[in-house]
């Protein structure tokens, strides 16, 4: 039973890197770096909040906050699909401005001082675990199928290593970029849903507190394959979780080399292994479809 | 004239996207505006936090236009700015006992900026030479230093009484001088303007400027002409890191005094608009740190009166950052599709066709 608590426990703080962190593969296995992704996670957290303590439903909090995440990725796309707007750029000014209107709004609609809300949590699907946990594996190992198994998956790999080839073969480089985004999109919504309704049952100001970034890293460090990512996420919340673990027990080590552990490590699998063969030839850059 | 327009559209652009984002959260945008005026420009009080705020903003802000005007789209200035804290900090526990104030407030900004440019150096390195983009690297350098500030605080350079997780308040003889007590103006003030001179004459007029904005432009063409591109890109990351780590060291010798875990309020972030606002150039982004300054010192007046704080900032920031990318292109875009339509509307063959 301990273990199955601990399993939930673990879960819970890495479900919301996890979530995000497996729709940016999707996203940067298109060709498409988010560097938005922490300010969508941002925005449908305080959704979820909104519609949360309104409704006291969490399945509406959630559509929420998968709605509003598919919507700025959409407009962020629309910036750099169309316009050719250099990704960090656009994702800079979403992050930004995700933290200014979430602040801003947070304390014009819940008080000055931020006073606690509090949400309605997702029902336990099995023993101690929400529906959010049970999803990960399943969606992980979807989407390792959807991208090795089927023709639009391929396409969407295409896209991301030689858009010019799959533009060639028939596909919209654009259309396939655009359905990676949005469903990036969707997903660092769900993220930022679940980040408030079932991990702090609350919202804060920036309290995504970098997590976004760290789903971004953590895509890198699992070699942009699904199912690695989730594992690394998993690792992610390990750390956050033992660090708590270790504070109660005053144990020698600093708790501060198990949280930078999952960065230290993406870092030196980047610089030991090197990139390898998994990371998208043109994640990053525009394409402009020849004329 | 050809100048002036787009500095006026810029200008004309920052004012606009305040007073519409004033309007869109509801307040009464000329009240507003007279409390923000007043609180950053009506009495000294308020011109001095707005150059506070601003030092920075335009410190970190050079830092990003020499890095991405090299091509080298660095996001690690938070990072950066709390490394050059930290060196600052580590130097003073260690100078303090035994140096003369002077001579400790100089080692403090010398160290700080050594540690920003060696940090912002690494992360140039990793992508020269493992191959590692920059902008994967710095977001995860920026969690690497949080956490070694976090650790050090609570460590090594923790506060004698071993309470608080920050390290020992700086004795007033180490701080930058303080021109008026009652105030938080420090001399640390003037290191923007010398700042924004040097990256100029660096960029504009040396040799070395040259080939980084050579690089930046078009890295094949650089080593097309056997310039040595991985070490102009270490470089430029190095100058950017310098930068940054002297606004973190400024605001811990000049401000604040002791280094928290707070002590980066995002201004290593915020550095990045501020610099593509400034069109990437030193002159615009001075001009765009002060307001942005400004606009800080004055929300913080905006704050005493209404719900709406600071945070009003970020989206003023991020509102003209995308309209100033959209709006030039939206418009290209529109006179291409009509100027399309009126081509195929006269029936030109070669045109018409995609």
């Amino acid at each position: 039973m301990a273990a199955l608590e601990f399993a939930a426990n673990l879960l819970r703080y890495a479900a919301p890197v996890s979530i995000a962190a497996l729709g940016e593969s999707v996203s940067q296995k298109s060709g498409v770096i988010n560097i938005g992704l922490e300010g969508q996670m941002l925005l449908a957290a305080f959704a979820a909040t909104l519609v949360g303590s309104r409704t006291g439903n969490p399945w509406l909090a959630l559509l929420a906050a998968l709605l509003v995440g598919l919507v700025f990725a959409m407009i962020q796309g629309f910036f750099t699909l169309r316009l050719l707007v250099d990704q960090v750029v656009i994702g800079t000014a979403v992050n930004l401005f995700a933290l200014g209107l979430t602040s801003t709004l947070f304390r014009v609609v819940f008080g000055q001082s931020g006073q606690l809300v509090s949400l309605p949590d997702l029902p336990k699907v099995f023993g101690p675990f929400d529906l959010g946990m049970v999803l990960l594996l399943p969606l992980a190992i979807g989407i390792t199928w959807f991208l090795t198994r089927t023709k639009p998956g391929l396409a969407l790999r295409g896209a991301g290593e030689y858009p010019a080839a799959v533009e060639s073969a028939g596909y919209s480089v654009m259309g396939l970029r655009a359905g990676a985004i949005a469903f990036g999109g969707a997903l660092a919504g769900l993220a930022g849903g679940y980040l408030a309704i079932a991990s702090a049952g609350s919202f804060a100001e920036n309290m995504t507190a970098g997590r976004g970034f760290v789903a971004i890293a953590m895509v890198t460090f699992g070699r942009w394959k699904p199912i690695w990512v989730f594992g690394a996420s998993l690792l992610v919340g390990a750390a956050e979780l033992t660090q708590f673990l270790l504070q109660a027990q005053a144990v020698g080590i600093p708790h501060q080399v198990f949280r930078a552990m999952p960065y230290v490590l993406a870092l030196a699998v980047l610089v030991f292994v090197g990139k390898g063969t998994s990371v998208p030839m043109a994640l990053g850059l525009p394409y402009r479809r020849e004329k | 004239m050809k100048k002036v327009f787009p500095i006026l559209a810029i200008a004309l652009g920052l004012v606009l996207s305040l007073v519409l984002t004033l309007f869109a959260f509801g307040l009464d945008v000329p009240r507003s505006l007279g409390l923000i005026f007043d609180g950053a420009l009506g009495n000294r009080f308020g011109l001095a936090t707005a150059l506070v705020r601003s030092t920075p903003l335009v410190l970190a802000g050079l830092g990003m236009v020499v890095a991405w005007r090299a091509g080298m789209f660095n996001i690690g200035g938070e990072g950066q700015y709390m490394m050059g804290a930290l060196g600052g900090a580590w130097i003073a526990q260690i100078l303090i006992p035994i140096a003369p104030a002077p001579v400790v407030n100089i080692a403090i900004l010398l160290v700080g900026t050594v540690f920003g440019a060696l940090f912002a150096a690494f992360a140039g390195w990793l992508q020269v030479s493992r191959g590692v983009q920059v902008v994967i690297s710095t977001i995860l350098l920026n969690f690497v230093a949080f956490e070694v500030v976090n650790w050090a605080i609570r460590g090594p350079l923790q506060e004698a009484k071993r309470q608080l997780p920050q390290t020992q308040s700086l004795p007033d003889a180490v701080m930058m001088m303080r021109f008026d007590p009652q105030t938080s103006l420090h001399s640390g003030v003037i290191f923007p303007l010398i700042a924004v001179g040097v990256v100029w004459v660096f960029l504009f007029v040396s040799k070395a400027g040259l080939k980084l904005r050579f690089v930046g432009d078009n890295q094949d063409a650089g080593k097309a002409n056997q310039l040595p591109t991985g070490r102009i890109q270490i470089s430029a990351m190095a100058w950017s890191g310098g930068l940054c780590g002297l606004a973190g060291t400024i605001d811990y010798v000049g401000l604040v005094g002791h280094l928290g875990s707070g002590h980066a309020q995002n201004w290593g972030f915020l550095a990045i608009p501020v610099a593509l606002l400034g069109g990437l150039h030193p002159v615009g982004t001075l001009l765009s740190g002060l307001y942005f300054g400004v606009l800080f010192a004055g929300s913080e007046n905006l704050a005493r009166f209404t719900p709406i704080g600071t945070t009003i900032v970020y989206v003023i920031q991020a509102v003209a950052v995308l309209s100033f990318v959209a709006f030039p292109r939206l418009a290209g875009e529109w006179v291409k599709r009509t100027s399309a339509k009126k081509v195929a509307l006269a029936g030109s063959p070669r045109e018409g066709v995609e």
